[in-house]
This record gives structure tokens, sequence and C-alpha cells, in this order.
């Protein structure tokens, strides 16, 4: 078995396993936990409205904050966007997603991947070049966020090598390209990469609380 | 005495004209990615070289390798170079049998000791010497007896390269490939299944010229030949860049000539020179006929999932393993919730 064998069939496999079992297993554990009691009058009645509102106006900086966050909430968007666009309309990617879900959507050319793919790995630079240089984010940051932000910019970094090559081998380079994507699915269940199925889980339960104590949202 | 004729003049007297020996040499030299300055050179070399002596040995193999070569020809000029050596032992080819092809095998071993070419298609069973012998000899005793005196050998096809279809999963007959055998000669390996005959022709042109053989990648091929994958110069690349592919093998992007990607073409990952030396004299190659690359010049090429698959899908297990990684995350997440409340329930009790 070559390195590319291994990385498309066991290492995929085993990092399926830790991935799913992983996000069900955080998930399940944060919602059976117990609602914190309420001693006060609820100001408002929460739910599920409060709750997307909340998902809805977090999604953008906050006047008063817009000065000092303006700058790092773009790098995230165009990191984010930049994700999306690399992860799931990229042609061979979309493939891979129609092996075990059974369905396909249209794809973007090769083009406007590089693009977004160059973009995400730029603006990932430009924050940790940020993280690095800030004196509070420097202070409370930790092996999570430095390991979470390689994880992330490798699989981008190694895909858009593929067309490069510079002087490697294309099966090694997917091959390194798809354990790096292993790495990532391991790590991301108990990292800060949780933020992917948790965002908007943590953002509605902040919304319902803040409401609920007449917070403004 | 006997003269024994040199390559130029057996060209001449079948018909060959001083241009269209120039043509194959100035093609040799493009091919082996030499300079335009060689071709005078190896035009040179390859009429003044004497015929050389070549053993063909056949093992596990389907005959597709010769059939390959022999019916590139119709004729053409790397065919008549092909006669022009002194093929001295080829099962399928020799006219003679029994003890007689053995007794040629010996003689051409001996009268050119240290010289000769060996040449092998199939690959060689290791589980029982019994799988296949010919004139009762087992293909391993009489590769390792042929090659003892050889001044290099050519695994021709992919058995004989990486072992091919004998050799894929469960490899019933326990075969391996020439170099997995030969150690102590050079081995240049001409995989593919069956192999382009202009990169056979071309790898003997190159022995003859310079009397060594080419640089190898590490597969032990030819660089010249094998330097690149056939999705790099695939024709359909555009198409793969743009997006568009075929789905199926009679749908509108099938019919336009699209990339073949989604039907499974394994060309990004196939070193082969398919997609510029072609088949059938140049006329076409796989892709140009509709059907993805197959990857039949990479090792276990067989073995590599399924010939239709995608290159980008996983090879997952079924869904049971992955169901039950489910029921460990529920039971793990149950777990933890139930410590968390307990520990809720102490913090609140403390106040």
């Amino acid at each position: 078995m070559d390195l590319l064998e291994f990385a498309r069939g066991p290492a995929l496999q085993f990092a399926a396993y830790i991935l799913v079992a992983g996000v069900i297993w955080r998930l399940v554990g944060i919602i059976m936990l117990k609602e914190k009691p309420e001693f006060s009058e609820p100001r408002h009645p929460g739910g599920l409205m409060a709750a997307l509102k909340v998902i809805y106006t977090r999604s953008f900086t906050a006047a008063p904050f817009k000065r000092a966050t303006l700058y790092p909430k773009m790098l995230a968007y165009v990191l984010h966007i930049g994700l999306f666009v690399v992860v799931l309309l990229f042609v061979p990617h979309i493939v891979f997603f129609e092996g075990f879900l059974g369905f396909d959507w249209p794809g973007l050319p090769n083009n406007v991947i590089y693009f977004a793919g160059v973009a995400a790995v730029v603006a990932g630079i430009a924050l940790l070049v940020r993280r690095l240089t800030h004196p509070v984010l420097r202070l409370i940051s930790n092996f999570d966020d430095y390991f979470s932000w390689f994880i992330t910019l490798l699989p981008l970094v190694t895909g858009l090598l593929m067309p490069v090559r510079m002087g490697v081998r294309y099966e090694t380079l997917l091959a390194v390209h798809i354990l790096s994507v292993a790495v990532l699915m391991i790590w991301l269940p108990f990292g800060k990469l949780g933020h992917t199925f948790l965002v908007f889980i943590t953002r509605g339960t902040t919304g319902m609380v803040f409401e609920r104590r007449g917070a403004k949202t | 005495m006997k003269t024994i004729p040199t390559l130029g003049e057996i060209l001449q007297s079948q018909g060959v004209s001083r241009r269209g020996f120039m043509k194959y040499c100035a093609a040799t030299a493009s091919l082996l990615a030499l300079p335009p300055a060689m071709v005078p050179r190896i035009a040179r070399a390859l009429e003044q070289a004497r015929r050389p002596s070549v053993i063909w040995l056949s093992f596990q193999e389907c005959t597709g390798c010769t059939e390959s070569l022999t019916r590139s020809s119709s004729p053409t000029l790397e065919g008549l170079i092909f006669d022009s050596i002194s093929l001295d032992y080829h099962h399928t080819l020799q006219a003679a049998s029994g003890e007689a092809a053995e007794a040629a095998r010996h003689a051409a071993m001996q009268e050119n000791m240290g010289n000769y070419l060996v040449l092998v298609d199939g690959s060689i069973p290791m589980g029982n010497p019994g799988y296949s012998t010919i004139a009762g000899i087992s293909n391993y005793d009489m590769l390792m007896e042929t090659v003892e005196g050889a001044a290099a050998v050519v695994a021709i096809g992919s058995c004989a390269a990486f072992g091919g279809i004998p050799g894929a999963d469960p490899n019933p007959t326990g075969a391996m490939s020439v170099s997995d055998l030969v150690k102590d000669k050079p081995v240049v390996n001409v995989p593919g299944c069956p192999p382009i005959p202009m990169v056979i022709t071309a790898v003997l042109a190159q022995f003859l010229t310079f009397g060594q053989l080419p640089d190898l990648d590490i597969h032990g091929r030819p660089t010249a030949f094998f330097g690149q994958t056939i999705h790099d110069r695939c024709y359909r690349r555009p198409f793969y860049e743009q997006g568009k592919f075929a789905e199926t093998f009679d749908d509108e992007g099938a019919r336009k000539g699209w990339c073949l990607f989604k039907l499974g073409c394994k060309g990004p990952i196939t070193y082969n020179a398919c997609a510029t030396v072609k088949w059938n004299a140049g006329t076409s190659f796989p892709i140009e006929s509709g059907h993805p690359c197959l990857g039949c010049s990479e090792p276990g090429f067989w073995d590599k999932g399924g010939f239709y698959a995608p290159l980008s899908t996983g090879k997952f297990d079924s869904g049971e393993k992955l169901a039950g990684a489910a029921v460990a995350g529920v039971a793990l997440g149950a777990a933890a919730a139930v410590a968390g409340r307990r520990r809720q329930a102490k913090y609140m009790k403390e106040g």
C-alpha cells in the first residue's frame, strides 16, 4: 500500500470515525447539560426568535466595536468564504462528498477556486500576524489557537500546491493533502475548530439567555 | 567469416530512405528529451551499431505486450529497427521450439556474454515453481540463469515491471516483478498494459546509441517517457480547469469531449507518454477515444479501487462502522453530560 492508498483508505476512514464520534460526543455532552436556574423575573420570553436574532446580529460588527474589530472580522470573512468556496465548490471535492452523500451540486471553474484559496491563505496569514503582534491576543493565545490555525491552512496550502507541483510528484502532494485533511478531521471536534458545529448553538443559547435578562442583543 | 550487418545496412536493404531514417532519429531524440544536436550522433551510432542480441522471456503474461509491439508496424520504422535486433529467443515469435529453442537461448547467452539484453514480459510466480514453467524450467530459474550474463534487463509491461494483473490481490501465484528479484543488474521498467511500442524501441535505441540506459524515475521508468502525468499533457485538461466534466459516457459533456475525471480518469496520478506519443502510429490514446485513463503504467493499478470511481472518492468501509462511531459518540457524550450534571449539582449545593 503506497502513501496515497493509505491516505485515501485507512487514514481517511479512521479520521471519519473520530470526527463522527467526537462531534456527537461534544454535542450530546453540551445539550444534555442542566440549564442554570434563573432566579430573576424574565424581561422577555426569550425562545427561538431571540436565538435567531443573535445568530444574525453577531454575524456583523456591533457599532461600538467597529473600529477595533472591523479588520480581523473582514479577514475572518475572507478566510471563511474562501474555505467555503474551496471545500464545497471545487469539483473534485464535490465528487468526494457525492461518494458518501449520494448527490452532487454544481461546482466552479478552477481559477475561481484558486483565487478563493489564495485569498483565504493570505487572510489566514494576516490573522496570525495580528495574533502574534496584538499584545492582548498574544497573551491569551495557546496551543489550540496556533494548531487550529496550522491545521486549517495546511490542507489549503497543499491543495493549492497541486497545480504548481514545485518538483513534488502529484500523488505525493495529493496524499499529503488528504492526510492533512484527516488530521483536521481528527482535531476538529476537540479544539477551537469545534466552532464549525457549535457556532450557531452557542450564539443561539447566548441570545436566549441575554434576551431573558433584558440585555440588548 | 560471416560479417554481421550494421543496422544502417539492414535498414537500407529493407528500403528505408535516409530521410525516413533521420526522421526516426529526430523523433527518438525528441522523445528522449535530447537536444537536436544529438540527432546526427544517434543516426551515426544506430547506423554503425551491430545487431544486439536480445533474449525475450515471457512469464505470467497475456502476450499483449508482444501484440502491442508487433502490431505497431504496418510497417513503421521503429518496427523495422526492432526486427533488426537479433531477437534470439522469444516464445511467440521464434520458429524453433522445444530443445532447439532452449539451445538458441543458451547459444545467445554464451556468444554475447555480458553484452546481451534481456527483455521480460510477465510476472514471476514465487508461490510454487510449478505455476508457470517453460521447457520444464520454472520462470524464476530461467530468469536468474538468463540475466546472469546480461548487460541490462528491460521489464516490458506492468506485469514484469510491477507484478501487474497476476500480482493483483490476492496474488494467488505469489507473483513478483523483475526488479523484486534481479538486484545485481540494471533493470529498466517500461510499464503499461500494454506499454507504448515507441517507448520500448526508444529505450533500445538509447542503449545502442550511448551504450547506457536512460535516466529512471522512482519506479525505474525512463523519465523521458514517464516524467509527466497523462493529466499534465492531456488535451482535455482545459476542460478540467473550466470545471466541465462528462458525467456519463453518453451525455452532452462526453460528446463535447469534456474532462473524464468524474468517470474515473486516473490521468492525474499516471505517468506515461500516451497523451504525447499516442497509439496506433500516433492516431489517438484512450482518453481521446472517450475512455478514462486506467492508470495501467502505475504500480498496483489493478488494486487501486474501481476503474470508474473518481480519483477524489474516499475509500470508506460500509456505513456500519461509522454508525458504530456515532453510537460511541452518543455514549461518550451522555457520560460526559452525567459527569457535568453532577458537578453542576455539587456547585449549586455549595452555593
